[in-house]
């Protein structure tokens, strides 16, 4: 079987006689076809970002595409009279995605040509293709998720927190609260595991145990008692950060084994790792139970390592250890951190709500005696 | 370990490490104050401190060197800066 093509992430599209029929500047007036508003909004449903390249008066091509109701779907537009490869270029950076993943239409064969001359990963497409896009494998994700759907407003909240935090003058702290953070966790549901496994795959970066578990495991465990599969989102006044970390906690009679913690890299920023940590540690010590984390260290989630030693895990053996299964031959260089929960303050950078699992474990172990 | 390297002493490291503090924070801290209590710094840029420190003075600050209490302080900072290199230096020697 061929690999599936790699996603695109963001589609780049060339105004005149591509986005609409017509040159904005010697015609004026330009048509817009309704099928091409169908294929934007279609695209950005999917998750999938839209810019713009096009040579054209920044003013005039904006305002156009205000008055067409459109202008809402494109983040970082490039309009001016620079280099297209340039612009695309430029785009990709402002996203942080890799070129592999960048799209790029036009109606011009010379324009896409001097494109790929430059960036021979970005794929270009004719102008005539773009009724076809929405039908071609590249642009349809395995999963759309709410947070796929909700992907450019996410971004477009995240450059004005950027914009923000940069005039911003004063204690880290300060600013944290100015965001208004509010942070969810909560149990996830059927509906939720199609998210989690999507963040597990996303977000390699902060995934402590760089263990991918499939969908059919999260759902075994759903129903498992002695098992919790808890998602977090996290949302502040700029908008909301979607899905933005997930943990599988398995209970044992003197330790809760904290089996996976992967955290979005877009949120490292605003410490929602320990945030989580430290109301993990405070409902451990309610709970009497020791924690132990899995931990493999990479060359990309050292944000990770640190965010548990400053929790207070070190690596120094306890009694509790002997509980655990041993770790498989492959995971041989997975530590397990271990700390004797104490109880925490909460957080005062954002609002935490969270399910009492020290407590609802109480109820349960009450129900069994 | 060149000559260079561990001719720094506790305080230049201090003086270079409230400069720093000075710059991001856009306010003086003392050598003894309480960075985290004061609120002046959040766990996240507790975490940023160690690549700053790592970046500037060319050293590892892994396993249990990596404690929330080894940031404390001006103070604190500058004596783990001082142990890692002079171990670095043992070590090379």
């Amino acid at each position: 079987m061929a690999d599936k093509p790699k996603l695109v992430k963001c589609l780049v599209w060339d105004l005149d006689n591509t986005l609409w029929r017509g040159t904005i500047l010697e015609d004026g007036e330009v048509e817009f076809p309704e099928e091409i508003r169908d294929v934007i909004i279609a695209l950005d449903s999917r998750g999938i970002l839209q810019s713009i390249a096009s040579k054209n008066d920044y003013d005039l091509a904006w305002e156009k595409l205000e008055k067409l109701g459109v202008a809402e779907y494109f983040v970082h537009p490039a309009i001016g009279w620079g280099r297209k490869s340039d612009s695309v270029k430029d785009i990709a950076d402002k996203l942080q995605f890799a070129l592999t993943t960048i799209a790029f239409i036009d109606d011009q064969p010379t324009e896409r040509a001097e494109v790929n001359y430059s960036h021979p990963e970005v794929r270009c497409y004719p102008a005539e293709d773009a009724l076809k896009l929405t039908g071609l494998p590249e642009f349809t994700p395995e999963f759309v998720t709410e947070d796929s759907r909700r992907r450019r407003e996410m971004y477009q909240a995240g450059f004005r927190r950027d914009a923000e935090k940069e005039t911003f003058n004063g204690p880290d702290e300060d600013f944290l609260r100015s965001l208004e953070l509010v942070m969810a966790v909560k149990r996830a549901d059927e509906v939720d595991l199609t998210r989690v496994e999507e963040l597990t795959l996303r977000t390699s970066q902060m995934n402590a145990t760089g263990v991918h578990y499939s969908d059919a495991t999260l759902r075994a465990l759903l129903s498992d008692p002695d098992n919790e599969v808890i998602t977090v989102t996290l949302a502040d006044r700029f908008g909301p950060h979607g899905a933005v970390g997930v943990l599988l906690l398995e209970y044992h009679d003197a330790l809760w084994h904290l089996k996976l913690l992967a955290t979005s890299c877009r949120v490292v920023t605003f410490g929602a790792g320990s945030v989580l940590l430290n109301w993990l540690v405070d409902e451990a010590a309610q709970a009497g139970a020791h924690l132990v984390a899995d931990f493999r260290p990479t060359d990309r989630n050292r944000m990770m390592d640190i965010a548990y030693r400053f929790a207070g895990f070190t690596e120094e053996p306890c009694d509790c250890l002997a509980d655990l299964p041993a770790l498989a031959e492959a995971d041989r260089d997975v530590k397990r951190l271990h700390l004797v929960a104490d109880r925490r303050p909460g957080a005062t950078t954002m609002t935490v709500t969270a399910p009492a699992l020290a407590a609802d474990r109480a109820v349960r172990a009450g129900a069994r005696a | 370990m060149t000559a260079e390297q561990t001719e720094l002493t506790a305080g230049e490291i201090e003086k270079g490490l409230r400069g720093h503090l000075d710059s991001v924070l856009n306010t003086a801290v003392e050598p003894d104050q309480d960075l985290f209590k004061s609120g002046l710094v959040s766990s996240m840029f507790a975490m940023q401190l160690v690549v700053h420190l790592e970046e500037t003075y060319d050293i590892a600050i892994i396993g249990a060197d990596l404690k929330l209490d080894s940031f404390r302080t001006v103070q604190a900072m500058t004596e783990l800066v001082l142990r890692l290199r002079a171990a670095a230096a043992g070590a090379d020697a």
